[in-house]
């Protein structure tokens, strides 16, 4: 038991973010007299916020490291406008002209990556830097008007559903099978790995805690699907952030590349002398932060089915916040994916609804500050009595 | 006899789950100069912050009485408000501001609000005459050597109207010349009536100047020792101090024969980082062989953490030039990952700045250097794995904690340098460079570091040994070379080897010089 006591204060940070989410879906499922949840809000809430949580996740990189990149809301527009104009104004197809933007996004990572790792410009300048020049270059670009409307297969891309094959009458079997796949697929690779921890011959959880766990993320993840399938099933955006929140999850827990970001925002210098490019290293965060730029600036371009010259303003603000209220260090080193999605939905939730109860955005914006306080307040606080 | 200055009666301090402090009964007479002496963890600390208001009246139990008078302090302040100043072992000046800024921070000399600078520089220089530091108030104590700013902590002090001083190990980062300096400040300051405690690991110090020792064990006193006359031995402070007499202070290593040449630096000159024009390291020739322990000595400013790091895949310097063999191979290493990845490495002197992730845990620190011994070919974990590898190492160096997840910035000195030799120890180089590889790690922890260093010379490795404890070197070392102004100024076998030897080829290289 003392054991359990142990596990839950160490992820102490993690249980206190999931349990802030929960109490504030369930405080705004009460206001909203059971609007929040309903299966068209809650894909609302899917598609309003997946471009902030894709930042998110490269965000949380750059936090890592210690430092935050203020330029990604003005790369995200760009990327859009570049996009627009090859689609729309050159009639470039498609699927080139997306990964025209992502290798564009990768380009322009790069060019703040140099900077900042290998000239050592602080990253909150270089970034600064680019959130000007960028914004610029995307007015220049769209003449100051908006492109619209885009090609029918890349708004499709972004903003449609997975299709239900399997039909159904106002209940989206297709959807619900996916999830029942990937939840036996879950629950093998946890069982699976609690195998390989005891054949270590390590300490794990009892089973009956296990399965209680395994139960719990399967209801919790059966009823969300639940209320989309009752609309129109799983949308785009939600199987490409899932990928990546399960890609990026993986490179920053299992992967060598990861630890040496968690060890470079942990000491720097400790990190250079046991043998790690810090350079490169911090390079590539920034290189894929413009990637991340890149696939944001692409999904916002298809919810808005235009490429506007406002598109992206205070994302950056978003995605770093989420950060932060998911627990991420300032000061680098602490951080993780699931953190920064948790709170990016925390963020999410907030906006929703705020807006269904009528809260007008002038205190949304006070509402969403005093929280982002709060939670980080929360961790020193913690901090400060683990530390005693 | 002498006035009782300070009694603290009974003190028990306990945190969650430890007792610190078990009834501990400390008493200093006034003009003396009291030193306090035990392992790390033993109470030394807590006492002191007891004694300073860090830890409020309160949380602990028992009595301190000050000069007569019953205390109860609640802050720093009421502790400073009666002359009792304490200064830590981390310096708290603050970089940017001049020496007179520095000394009355907290206690400007100002009127309704707006700082009297002449009074702050006049008064300064005052203080800086009584501690016979020569530098003007005005300069930026940045500029100043980590020796000098400890003098201007005490010209802090002093301008407080000390009483009691209470220094924390002031003499851990200098080097002997400045510890001599501040160690004959001390006498001075007890000849116009000023009564300090100081703490210390350097008990070669502690003989030379204090009038009294106390030795804490496990949070109790165990003895006050009279060193009036000056008498007590270091030996005899130990056996307080471990509870048993330490026979050897170093393991012995049983005989052995030289192996091949590991390392060897021919030439070796490299420039300063930013004016490579200036050379640190002149022209240095040496070489180390398999199993032999190298021990490399000289004063502080030397140039041998400068020579070992930039041997290290140039990590200091610039405009390098010489040759480096390893294994007989020349090897050219442009990174401190190509030096790992061709069998070296080094332990810093700096462990929490440059060594060690401390929020980070034990696991991760030591697999840091050799990730890619735990992951396949594209670049995946195994956690188990590295857990395992984890778990071994540290029951190995016996570093004391219940598992491999506690994080290294909770740790003692002793096990955080343990954890930091356990990453080199997985990484399995052929020559380590262990730069102060005991610094501020009590006589339990040093000596258990030795027993490891002969335990890697047995098994081949070849070792590069800095330190500046010369008992340290001449008691490990096989070989010793003598480093002054970044040159190397002699070579010692072990048996013509002892501190009057070596301190021979310091004045000699220096007259030449001159």
């Amino acid at each position: 038991m003392r054991k359990l006591k142990e596990m839950f204060m160490m992820n102490i940070r993690q249980y206190a973010m999931m349990l802030a989410l929960l109490f504030i879906v369930l405080l705004f499922q009460y206001l909203t007299d059971g609007v929040l949840l309903r299966p068209l809000n809650l894909t609302n809430i899917i598609q309003q916020n997946g471009y902030i949580l894709i930042l998110a996740i490269g965000m949380l990189l750059c936090i890592l490291t210690g430092n935050i990149d203020l330029s990604v809301g003005s790369v995200a527009a760009f990327v859009g406008a570049v996009g627009g104009t090859l689609m729309t104004v050159w009639k470039w197809p498609v699927i080139p002209s997306i990964l025209a933007c992502l290798v564009l996004g990768i380009l322009i990572g790069c060019w703040q990556g140099y900077w900042i790792a290998y000239f050592r410009i602080p990253a909150f300048i270089v970034t600064l830097a680019g959130m000007l020049c960028f914004r610029g270059l995307t007015l220049v670009m769209l003449k100051g008007q908006t492109l619209a409307p885009m090609p029918d297969l890349f708004r499709k891309l972004f903003t449609t559903f997975i299709p239900d094959v399997l039909g159904g009458e106002g209940l989206n079997y297709t959807a619900l099978t996916i999830v029942a796949v990937l939840l036996c697929a879950f629950a093998f690779f946890e069982l699976r790995d609690r195998q390989n921890k005891k054949a270590y011959g390590f300490e794990v959880a009892p089973f009956p805690f296990w399965v209680m766990k395994i139960l719990l993320v399967a209801a919790v993840v059966t009823a969300f699907t639940y209320q989309l399938a009752r609309y129109r099933g799983i949308p785009m955006v939600l199987v490409l952030l899932g990928a990546l929140v399960l890609i990026y999850s993986f490179i920053t827990r299992k992967t060598v590349f990861g630890r040496h970001v968690y060890a470079f925002g942990g000491n720097e210098k400790a990190a250079k002398l046991s043998g790690i490019d810090t350079n490169k290293v911090f390079f590539l965060v920034y290189a894929n932060m413009g990637l991340m730029a890149a696939v944001a600036g692409l999904a916002f371009m298809g919810r808005l089915n235009a490429a506007s010259p406002v598109a992206g303003v205070n994302f950056e603000l978003d995605a770093i916040g989420a950060c932060f209220i998911g627990g991420a260090s300032a000061s680098g080193g602490i951080g993780t994916v699931t953190g920064a999605i948790i709170g990016g939905l925390i963020m999410g939730v907030l906006n929703n609804g705020m807006s269904i109860v009528g809260v007008s955005i002038d205190w949304q914006q006070v509402v969403k500050g005093l929280v982002l306080l709060a939670a980080v307040a929360f961790d020193v606080y913690t901090k400060k009595k683990t530390a005693k | 006899m002498a006035k009782t200055l300070l009694r603290m009666k009974s003190i028990t301090k306990t945190f969650p789950g430890v007792r610190a402090l078990n009834d501990v009964c400390f008493d200093v007479e006034e003009g003396e100069i009291h030193a306090l002496v035990g392992e790390n963890g033993a109470g030394k600390s807590t006492l002191m912050n007891i004694l300073s208001g860090v830890y409020p009246f309160g949380s602990y139990e028992g009595e301190i009485v000050f000069d007569g008078e019953t205390c109860v302090f609640n802050t720093i302040k009421d502790s400073e408000k009666i002359g009792i100043v304490i200064i830590h072992q981390e310096l708290a000046l603050v970089p940017y501001l001049s020496i007179a800024e520095n000394v009355f921070l907290g206690n400007e000399r100002a009127r309704r609000g707006v700082i009297d600078w002449s009074e702050t520089y006049a008064r300064t220089d005052d203080l800086l005459k009584q501690i016979r530091l020569h530098e003007n108030p005005a300069t930026i104590t940045k500029d100043l050597g980590v020796g000098k700013q400890q003098l201007v902590e005490i010209a802090k002090a002093i301008s407080k109207d000390v009483r009691l001083l209470i220094l924390d190990e002031p003499t851990a980062a200098l080097n002997d010349e400045d510890s001599n300096n501040l160690l004959n400040l001390l006498l001075d300051l007890k000849k116009k009536g000023i009564t300090s405690i100081i703490i210390s690991h350097k008990l070669n110090e502690v003989e030379k100047i204090a009038d009294r020792i106390t030795v804490i064990r496990d949070g109790a006193v165990i003895e006050t020792l009279d060193n009036a006359t000056k008498n007590i031995r270091e030996d005899r402070i130990i056996k307080g101090m471990v509870g048993r007499e330490i026979v050897d202070r170093f393991p012995k290593r049983p005989p052995h024969a030289r192996g091949d040449l590991a390392l060897e630096v021919r030439d070796w000159t490299v420039g300063d980082p930013l004016f490579f024009d200036r050379k640190k390291i002149k022209g240095v020739s040496f070489n180390v062989h398999k199993g032999e322990v190298v021990g490399l000595v000289g004063l502080m400013g030397a140039g041998r953490t400068e020579l070992a790091m930039s041997l290290f895949g140039r990590s200091y310097g610039s405009d390098f030039s010489g040759c480096l063999f390893l294994g007989g191979q020349s090897a050219t290493l442009h990174s401190p990952k190509e030096a790992i990845a061709r069998g070296m490495a080094y332990v810093t002197e700096d462990r929490k700045s440059a060594g060690l992730i401390l929020i980070d845990d034990i696991r991760h620190n030591i697999s840091l250097a050799s990730l890619g011994k735990l992951s396949d070919k594209r670049g995946v974990l195994d956690e188990n794995k590295e857990i395992t590898v984890a778990e071994d190492l540290r029951k190995k160096m016996s570093i004391k904690t219940p598992s491999v997840f506690q994080k290294v910035g909770n740790l003692s000195g002793g096990n955080q340098q343990k954890t930091i030799l356990a990453r080199w120890l997985f990484a399995n180089p052929d020559v380590l460079l262990l730069d102060e590889p005991t610094r501020g790690i009590d006589v339990g922890a040093k000596y258990e570091i030795y027993c490891i260093i002969n335990e890697l010379a047995a098994m081949g490795k070849a070792i590069v040994l800095i330190s500046s404890e010369m008992p340290e070197v001449l008691g490990m070392s096989d070989r010793i070379y003598v480093m002054n102004e970044g040159r190397f100024v002699g070579e010692l076998d072990r048996e013509s080897a002892s501190q009057e030897a070596i301190m021979k080829c310091i004045m000699q290289s220096n007259r030449e010089v001159a």
